[in-house]
């Protein structure tokens, strides 16, 4: 409501064509509201702003802190700015002018002191942020982690349980506070994998491996992505993160043991193969060493295989 | 014979980009056809395409800026109609394919053909004036590095109606931009317009560094330059120092994709992080060679309509250096995510961090150059207010992105989209706009209609507002950049409102078209004839507007900063000196020929009509030996001339 009194000019020397801008300015008004209005009902807490694990809770504090530290400066400068805009206006003859140069080197030494002690203050933020939330550093926990491989394909998620010999697309179930010790790599391009709800992405690059350590502490089913552009499929490189609680992970292991193909080396040929939103399915079985193979073999190239220059997403070799 | 061109590169299928390149045909025969019918190509040529007047080169550098900007935002309204319609179970207009260009061009575009040339042009109207000298150290070196930067953008734009262009994003990464996952000539569409550009931007560096620190006029010490020149400095000093990173990679990975050499593909012992790397060792120092210049026009602007000197100027050329040389010791913050160590990426964060004292430094002092001011609200100073408002909120995000665990979960979202439009937009757009409106009496001899002016502004700022910060939003709700498609229906209300800012922005160009054909038509009664239509302090505003072609009849002598306004003080500026012969270079085709030749060879790479490139090499050396040996390369403007031409303006100017 107390936008709507402004709605109406209250100024004394309103022109005489008032009446005409009236609708005009109370149009835009309610145009503001609206969109206001949105903003807010859009801000339910979704994606980085509802973490759902310890790393991710971390990091929206951090976000949350730093943004406080730096606004403490950056409010008060916003407002200078306009305050002393309008208030020096070349019109305004109540303004003082007048100025002493003998002030200049005390105030310089405050405006380089307040953004130094800003950013020393910050920069400990940034220090210990850095080594608490390294992606490698393993997170502390009751249970003992899960390993999990990730793999990059053209254009979907290949996730390979080592210790569970089961592998699954676009479908990444874990158990609730259970720490998940992820290997990175990627079969094609380079590709980010983030579940902003967990926390932190890493990029996943061709014969490399990066390593990531995120856990779940509430079931529920978190979106993932990748975060780096990979070309025509990118947009449908999703998969879900299902936490679910220990004895259901159980469960969901034992069940895709029990159903679906094994992922052998035909069977990832064929499944390296470009694709795009492609559903979720589980393997009953992983041959061993499937994540050390597709890193050697795209290391080795897809040259060996055969392949011309054109179109060639790397293809399984035998005895590559 | 043709190599890889054939008729099917021509879209014949794909009904948007051939209307749209057939409906922008039409202009430019038509625009050619007027000047044919007109009868002016002698004096386009004499005067403009052959001109090495640095003043004329920055207004063409100005021109290309603000026609590729409408190209550029073509590409984004099209990003934004598609985002905010393919939500859900719609898919939106744009197929992956068109949609991937779209967004690699819009990048490339806005970066390298219109944010550079709007700052390079500024910087090649203003620096001379300031300095009080006659041109550059070499004007026709300046003229070949515009053509080559129009060449770069003309050939980009080629492959709206021949081929395609790249689908990678506006940063090429490989093994995406390699010749495994990106055959065929989109990513050469990429890779050879911007070698052609980055040598004419690297002569400018060269150009430009050399002017400033051996042509100044006499008695302007450093510490006398007006800030702008020494944000030139710096961002050209930056040029010199990171373009060659720039066309060293890009050789590179032409190498990799030309004759199959395994610098950055995913096998061979081929490095991607190598790229990646390299690519931001310019990159990083590239947006501060966009925004420094800015950071000058700012300086200008506040300084002369609040009607005093900057408060501190020493801090302020501290501040510009202390920005050039930290520039370069924080790439790695753009791949936090990479899976660098804790200790890699705590240092480049704080290193990031730091690079903010200097900047807040600059923005305290623009603030205390307000206090107790008397501030005229004009056009350029509503840009500078405007951005100090937004530039700060830029410069919040951008230091939050710099913590690098905070990056982590906001990296490649739109959240860091929308932080570097912020910083572009607010910081460049506005620098570029402001120093336009502020140095276009100067250039032409009258003033910009402020009406229109301001309107322009008011668009510009609230359409940045409206399309930038739903994204901020969206970015914090975990969207990620470049999709084509949109998973989360719960996103569209902020995507729309993001659209509704991209088209208050398109009013604001329309208000900019509008300010620049009102101004033209109303343009006698809008005539500059003292010169100084701002009140101004530096030296630019002591000779006529437009200058004439030697600038400043006898060099000003410069005893303090800001020597115009001391010149005003003392009233030693009307004093009729003896004149002098003036030695001026000639105009030389040389630049035009050479882009010609350029923009053949590098069409002939793209499509690999080898015989085509080497003859357009062989020619280019033809043309810079023929020039190179010419001895007729300068003319003399006769001392009884340039007393005529004085006593004209002066004349003009006040009470003979």
């Amino acid at each position: 409501m107390h936008d709507w009194r402004y709605a109406t000019p209250d100024a004394p020397h309103a022109p005489a064509s008032r009446a005409r801008h009236v609708p005009r300015r109370s149009g835009l008004v309610r145009w503001l509201v609206v969109g206001a209005a949105v903003m807010v009902a859009s801000c339910q807490p979704a994606g980085v702003l509802d973490p759902q694990g310890p790393i991710a809770s971390a990091q929206l504090l951090l976000l949350i802190n730093s943004t406080a530290i730096m606004l403490v400066v950056v409010v008060p400068v916003i407002l200078a700015t306009l305050g002393f805009a309008w208030w020096y206006r070349s019109s305004n003859a109540r303004a003082s002018r007048s100025w002493d140069p003998a002030f200049e080197g005390r105030i310089e030494f405050v405006t380089w002191s307040i953004p130094a002690l800003i950013v020393i203050l910050l920069g400990g933020v940034i220090w210990i942020g850095s080594h608490q939330l390294d992606p490698r550093a393993p997170i502390s926990a009751n249970a003992n982690p899960l390993r999990v491989d990730v793999v990059a394909l053209d254009w979907k998620w290949l996730f390979i349980y080592p210790d569970q010999g089961i592998a699954a697309v676009n479908q990444l179930v874990v158990p609730v506070g259970t720490p998940v010790d992820f290997r990175l790599t990627s079969a094609t391009v380079m590709n980010s994998f983030f579940v902003p709800q967990l926390g932190s992405q890493i990029y996943t690059m061709g014969g490399m491996t990066t390593h990531l350590n995120l856990l779940a502490d509430q079931p529920g089913e978190y979106p993932g992505f990748s975060a780096n552009f990979s070309g025509d499929g990118f947009s449908e490189m999703r998969f879900v993160a299902k936490a679910v609680p220990a004895g259901d992970f159980d469960a969901w292991v034992t069940q895709a043991r029990g159903a679906g193909s094994a992922l052998d080396e035909a069977a990832y040929a064929e499944l390296a193969k470009p694709s795009q939103a492609v559903p979720p399915t589980t393997y009953r079985s992983v041959e061993p060493k499937l994540f050390e193979h597709i890193i050697e073999q795209t290391v080795s190239g897809p040259e060996k295989a055969g392949v011309g220059a054109a179109w060639c997403p790397p293809a399984w070799q035998v005895g590559g | 014979m043709l190599g890889n061109l054939t008729w099917a590169a021509i879209p014949f299928d794909q009904p948007l980009p051939l209307y749209a390149t057939g409906a922008v045909g039409i202009v430019i025969l038509a625009v050619l056809g007027l000047v044919t019918v007109k009868g002016w190509w002698p004096y386009l040529w004499r005067d403009w395409l052959t001109s090495v007047d640095h003043k004329r080169i920055g207004a063409m550098y100005l021109i290309l800026g603000l026609v590729m900007l409408l190209r550029g935002y073509s590409d984004a309204i099209m990003m934004r109609t598609q985002q905010a319609i393919a939500v859900g179970d719609a898919q939106g207009y744009l197929p992956p394919d068109h949609y991937d260009q779209i967004f690699s061009a819009h990048g490339t575009i806005m970066i390298f053909f219109v944010a550079m040339p709007l700052v390079i042009g500024l910087m090649n109207f203003v620096v001379p004036l300031q300095l009080g000298v006659r041109d550059v150290a070499f004007p026709v070196l300046n003229s070949v590095s515009f053509w080559l930067t129009a060449s770069g953008a003309l050939l980009v734009n080629v492959s709206l109606v021949v081929g395609n262009f790249a689908r990678t994003g506006w940063m090429g990464y490989p093994p995406l931009s390699g010749l495994a996952y990106s055959p065929g000539e989109g990513v050469d569409y990429y890779l050879w317009p911007l070698q052609i550009s980055g040598i004419g931007t690297l002569l400018t560096g060269v150009n430009f560094v050399t002017t400033i620190l051996k042509l100044r006029a006499p008695g302007m010490i450093y510490f006398r330059m007006p800030v702008f020149c020494w944000t030139a400095l710096a961002a050209n000093m930056l040029i010199i120092a990171a373009f060659p990173i720039l066309t060293a990679t890009f050789v590179m990975l032409l190498l990799d994709r030309y004759v199959g050499m395994h610098f950055f593909t995913n096998d061979a012992g081929g490095n991607q992080m190598m790229y990646v790397n390299l690519f931001w060792a310019w990159g990083h120092p590239e947006v501060y060679i966009l925004i420094l210049p800015a950071f000058g026009v700012f300086s200008e602007v506040v300084a002369t309509f609040s009607g005093k000197g900057l408060f501190s100027y020493r801090s302020m050329v501290l501040a510009t250096l202390g920005i050039c040389i930290l520039s370069f010791t924080v790439w790695l913050h753009h791949f936090f995510t990479m899976g660098a160590g804790a200790d890699v990426n705590a240092f480049f964060g704080i290193m990031s961090a730091i690079i903010a004292v200097p900047t807040g430094v600059k923005i305290f002092n623009w603030l205390f150059t307000l206090f107790r001011g008397r501030i005229v609200f004009t056009t350029p100073i509503l840009f500078a207010i405007g951005f100090m408002v937004t530039f700060v909120i830029g410069g919040m995000t951008g230091v939050l992105l710099a913590v690098p665990p905070v990056d982590f979960v906001l990296h490649n979202s739109v959240f860091l989209v929308a932080h570097f439009h912020n910083v572009i937009i607010g910081g460049v757009v506005f620098g570029a706009l402001a120093g336009y409106n502020y140095w276009f009496p100067k250039a032409f001899g009258f003033t910009l209609d402020e009406r229109w002016g301001k309107a322009s502004f008011w668009c510009w700022l609230v359409g940045f507002y409206l399309a930038f910060m739903p994204l901020y939003v969206l970015g914090l709700m975990g969207m990620t950049r470049r999709l084509e498609h949109i998973p989360d229906p719960g996103w569209q209300p902020l995507l729309l409102v993001a659209e509704v800012g991209a088209i208050v922005i398109f009013l604001g160009i329309l208000c900019q078209i509008a300010q620049l054909y009102v101004s033209i038509r109303t343009r006698e009664v809008r005539r500059d004839l003292t010169g100084d239509p701002w009140n101004a302090r530096t030296l630019e505003w002591s000779t006529s507007s437009p200058p004439p072609p030697y600038n400043f009849a006898v060099l000003p002598r410069v005893e303090t900063i800001d020597a115009f306004w001391e010149m005003k003080r003392r009233g030693v500026a009307a004093v009729e000196p003896a004149y002098e012969t003036i030695e001026m270079p000639r105009n030389s085709p040389i630049g035009f020929v050479i882009a010609f030749f350029a923009v053949i060879a590098g069409f002939s790479a793209i499509w690999h009509i080898w015989w085509l490139v080497i003859l357009g090499l062989l020619a280019i050396a033809v043309t810079v030996l023929t020039f190179g040996w010419s001895e007729n390369r300068e003319r003399e403007v006769p001392a009884a001339d340039v007393a005529r031409m004085e006593r004209a303006r002066l004349g003009l100017g006040r009470p003979a």
